[in-house]
């Protein structure tokens, strides 16, 4: 069965992983990356939800189509956020219409 | 010692099946709270994009070391989670009721440290609505609001999350020390295990979107 897939020491790695990149993600935060700095703080955050994902939820080790359902919830909010996106930044100043002071 | 067996219930053809209905309910669920979330990022995303410089003023005066920490202890807290899934998986009863007890006393940290926190947010005049002092923010005193609304609004939807996922995981562990888990059926705690691996997740994006804004 899955949940007996990945033993207590697995569990230990993944969360010293999870420390080590917290540690990473608040050391890339005092470098001068400007712009960049918001890509590597994703990614690093993507990781450590992926590692959450696949190894304390066991997606790694589930069937099939607990994946695809996992996967739906991804989709449909990279869909939603690329339609709001998609109106957003194809407007002519300003973004948002009403501008705050 | 032993737990009490369980048999699946009518309508399955065998407790892996009633394993399985119940992950894929329970990842439907998620999704729907993944569209929650989402709105709010969503939102987050427009005004960041719109106003970034008024955003990164902002975001400086949170208290980005209890946000650190906290990030920290959910990260600890899905730790002891899998740990509790483990146990019952293998009827370890007595491991079973620790690492739900540490779960949810690792929730528990994180609600008084953001109750700290929230305290000090109060102190510092930055609550929205409540009393808001924009002279920190003169160049841009509604945009720096606007940030605080975001912050304030999903951190306290997140925080009704932690404290929802505490009292469930408090309930199972009582329910765990009378016995009412076996190593073939336990459902509840792996389900509750993937609401609290989700809340973890969610929480994970919101520390480096609120408080490392540059």
């Amino acid at each position: 069965m899955a949940e007996t897939a990945i033993s207590p020491r697995g569990y230990l790695l993944v969360a010293g992983l999870l420390m080590l990149l917290l540690v990473a993600t608040v050391g890339v935060a005092m470098l001068p990356l400007g712009p960049f700095g918001l890509v590597v703080a994703m990614a690093i955050a993507g990781t450590k939800a992926a590692l959450v994902a696949l190894y304390f939820m066991h997606l790694r080790f589930s069937t099939p189509l607990m994946r695809v359902f996992a996967a739906a919830g991804l989709l449909w909010l990279l869909i939603a956020m690329t339609l709001t996106l998609a109106d957003y930044l194809t407007r002519a100043e300003p973004m948002i219409g009403e501008v705050m002071r | 010692m032993g737990m009490r067996e369980a048999e699946a219930a009518f309508q399955f053809d065998d407790l892996d099946q009633q394993r399985e209905t119940a992950g894929l309910g329970m990842w439907t669920f998620l999704v729907t709270e993944v569209m929650f979330f989402g709105g709010l990022f969503g939102a987050y995303i427009i005004y960041r994009m719109a106003y970034p410089e008024a955003f990164a003023a902002a975001s400086h005066h949170l208290y980005m070391w209890i946000g650190a920490i906290n990030t920290g202890i959910l990260l600890g807290s899905s730790l002891t989670m899998a740990m509790a899934v483990h146990a019952a998986a293998h009827a370890h009863r007595r491991q079973l009721v620790g690492y739900l007890a540490g779960t949810a006393g690792l929730g528990a940290v994180f609600l008084v440290l953001k109750g700290v926190e929230y305290a000090l947010d109060i102190h510092d005049r930055i609550v929205p609505g409540v009393n808001f002092h924009a002279e920190a923010f003169a160049a841009f005193p509604d945009r720096a609001e606007m940030f605080f609304v975001i912050y304030f609004i999903m951190t306290g939807l997140h925080a009704l999350h932690v404290t929802i996922g505490v009292g469930v995981i408090v309930v199972l562990a009582l329910m765990a020390k009378r016995g009412w888990f076996s190593a073939r059926n336990h459902n509840a705690v792996e389900m509750t295990g993937l609401y609290w691996h989700f809340v973890d997740i969610v929480w994970i994006f919101l520390f480096p979107l609120l408080y490392l804004i540059t």
